[in-house]
């Protein structure tokens, strides 16, 4: 059962599995707040490790990594901020949110007004 | 901390990191005088930062340590966060001062409106000081956060234009950022249960070759590859150095990638030097070759003068990675390859800007029409080709004392080395021969047009900075060979060196 497992083993395995699922989203996934979330995601996977280590054993939690996962979330949420700016720049740049794939679109060159 | 480090030093170390996080937050809080405040506190700090160095020289011989470490408010390692100053950071702090000083005053002509300014000094300030933190650091969870501040405002540069392709440039570049430092935070943090510590150098006393740290050194070295641009993870490179501003893509080439491969060398020197297996040397080799040779040929192919010189960095950070499997075998090489790391920094720099000044005098930067503006700005072909001529690495330069260095450890690592590894490290030192032939060839492609004939026509004109702080650096990175000693001298006192 899962309620038997004790924090310290099922926090860092299940941040591990976070960490992956969130990877495959942000490689597999094309719009970019989708990718974005899966960024968020792999960041939660990090801080499930981190709790998971402040759990350990039956002394009281570790405020260190409790600490660390607090700047973490403070920095993540910054960051999320940030790429949904630039998101919302590019959507009404461009009319969607994705990055064309391919190589880069300058490769060609020849645009008679290149800045 | 040892008794023998004088009060002055401990002061310096504590007023580098402070002056770095309050230039940042000054310039933040007034935007409107930030290139003001920008211009004065680099100019000082620069002044600051050779005073230190003096101070560390003076004092290094006699100290029990080779590292000043100082615990921030009076709290020391494990529970504190750590500065740590040896001569490795004080060579880092120089380049990114140098780079950082001649963007400054190549940017006070690039970057004009004053709406454009009070966006650009404070970022340009924050991506400086990002990075002076990056290296005075000596805690892995205090070096995510530098990472951070350092990328984040690198991302924000590269998307300042606001067109299409530079927010496409900078979203790439922040999403491989976001991965890179999450993966390094992941291994931190397997680090941290492992040992209970963050504090790198009581990391490196802790740590040997469990499976943890292998799992750690995997995480936070991938992470960090990732984030420098070596092959295959180069995608990003081009499209956001090829946007950016030149200023920026200057400050990306010359100091941004060196400082990710700045800590590459210093989680190896102090925590994972005992993994260093021959398989490890073997796939960062290939992959420093595979750089190389796939840098080289986009660069020779890309229409345009920014993406070659783009391309050209992601051809340098292969020889960076090539330098690895030489250290695997030859520990001792390490001061090398730093050497080789600045006078690339310089001549990147010196590259990308000159670049910039002709795209900006040409109002464009397509290679089959720049004739005219190369032929009719000697002084900026001249930074472009002594620059070139230091990546090279022709005799007189930086770069041919690097690469002479280099080859030689190589060799010398082949000969004490056992037969299988000694057929691949020849083959290193092929590949740093041919990347300087691949290298010519494209330096060559970039300025060859300055000497056929053809009408002239200088362009709109550009700021006297901008004219010469492309050749500053440039002879910065070729005056390297000529006067390489001192700078070799304050890298001897390192932690981590056997």
């Amino acid at each position: 059962m899962i309620e038997s497992l004790d924090p310290g083993t099922l926090y860092p395995f299940g941040g591990a599995a976070l960490f992956a699922l969130g990877l495959h989203g942000l490689i597999r996934r094309r719009h970019l707040i989708l990718r974005i979330l899966a960024v968020n995601i792999m960041g939660s996977g990090v801080f499930m490790v981190f709790l998971g280590i402040a759990a350990r054993g039956d002394a009281p939690p570790d405020p260190v990594a409790q600490a660390l996962t607090l700047t973490g979330i403070v920095v993540a949420v910054s960051a999320t901020a940030f790429a949904l700016a630039l998101t919302v720049h590019l959507a009404r740049l461009t009319g969607h949110a994705v990055l064309l794939p391919g190589p880069l679109r300058t490769h060609r060159g020849n645009r008679p007004e290149d800045p | 901390m040892s008794a023998t480090i004088p009060e002055s030093l401990v002061f310096a170390t504590g007023a580098l990191a402070a002056v770095s996080l309050g230039l940042p937050l000054l310039a933040s809080a007034w935007p409107w005088q930030a290139r003001r405040i920008g211009l004065l506190g680099l100019s000082l700090s620069i002044l600051g930062l050779l005073a230190t160095i003096g101070l560390f020289l003076d004092a290094a011989p006699g100290m029990d340590a080779p590292a000043v470490r100082v615990g921030l408010g009076g709290w020391e390692a494990p529970l504190g966060v750590t500065l740590h100053l040896d001569g490795l950071t004080l060579a880092m702090l120089l380049l990114n001062a140098l780079v950082a000083l001649a963007g400054s005053l190549y940017a006070r002509g690039y970057i004009r409106g004053s709406a454009e300014q009070r966006q650009f000094w404070p970022l340009w300030l924050w991506l400086w000081g990002g990075l002076n933190l990056l290296v005075l650091s000596g805690d892995a969870f205090n070096l995510y956060i530098t990472l951070e501040i350092a990328s984040l405002s690198a991302v924000a540069l590269v998307a300042l234009t606001g067109d299409t392709d530079a927010v496409t440039g900078a979203m790439r570049y922040l999403l491989i950022n976001l991965l890179g430092s999450l993966s390094f935070l992941l291994g931190a943090a397997l680090l941290y249960g492992e040992f209970g510590v963050l504090d790198l150098t009581l990391l490196g006393e802790l740590a040997g070759d469990g499976p943890t740290e292998r799992m750690a050194a995997a995480l936070m070295l991938g992470g960090l590859l990732m984030k420098a641009a070596v092959f295959p993870l180069h995608v990003w490179l081009a499209t956001a150095h090829a946007s950016a501003p030149a200023p920026v893509s200057g400050m990306l080439s010359g100091m941004v990638v060196a400082a990710m491969f700045y800590l590459i060398l210093r989680l190896w020197l102090l925590i994972f030097a005992p993994l260093g297996t021959p398989a490890l040397a073997v796939l960062l080799g290939l992959l420093g070759s595979a750089a190389l040779v796939w840098g080289s040929l986009q660069a020779l192919r890309a229409p345009r003068l920014k993406i070659v010189a783009a391309y050209s960095t992601v051809a340098q950070m292969g020889y960076i990675a090539l330098a690895f499997p030489i250290l695997i075998l030859q520990p001792a090489a390490w001061p090398v390859v730093v050497f080789f790391a600045f006078a690339h920094g310089l001549a990147k720099a010196a590259v990308l800007m000159g670049a910039g000044t002709l795209q900006k005098a040409a109002g464009h930067d397509r290679m089959n029409a720049l004739g005219p503006v190369l032929r009719a700005r000697g002084r900026t072909v001249f930074a472009l080709g002594l620059g070139g001529i230091s990546l090279m690495g022709l005799p007189l330069t930086g770069g041919f004392l690097a690469k002479y260095l280099l080859l030689e450890a190589g060799m010398h690592g082949a000969a004490d080395a056992p037969p299988v590894m000694q057929a691949w490290t020849w083959l290193w030192v092929v590949m740093v021969a041919l990347g300087s032939l691949l290298a010519t060839a494209y330096i060559l492609r970039m300025v060859a047009p300055a000497f056929a004939r053809g009408e002239r026509d200088p362009g709109v004109p550009v700021s006297a900075g901008m004219e010469w702080m492309p050749l500053a650096l440039a002879a910065g990175a070729a005056a390297m060979g000529l006067a390489g000693a001192p700078l070799m001298h304050l890298l001897e006192h390192t932690a981590g060196v056997s």
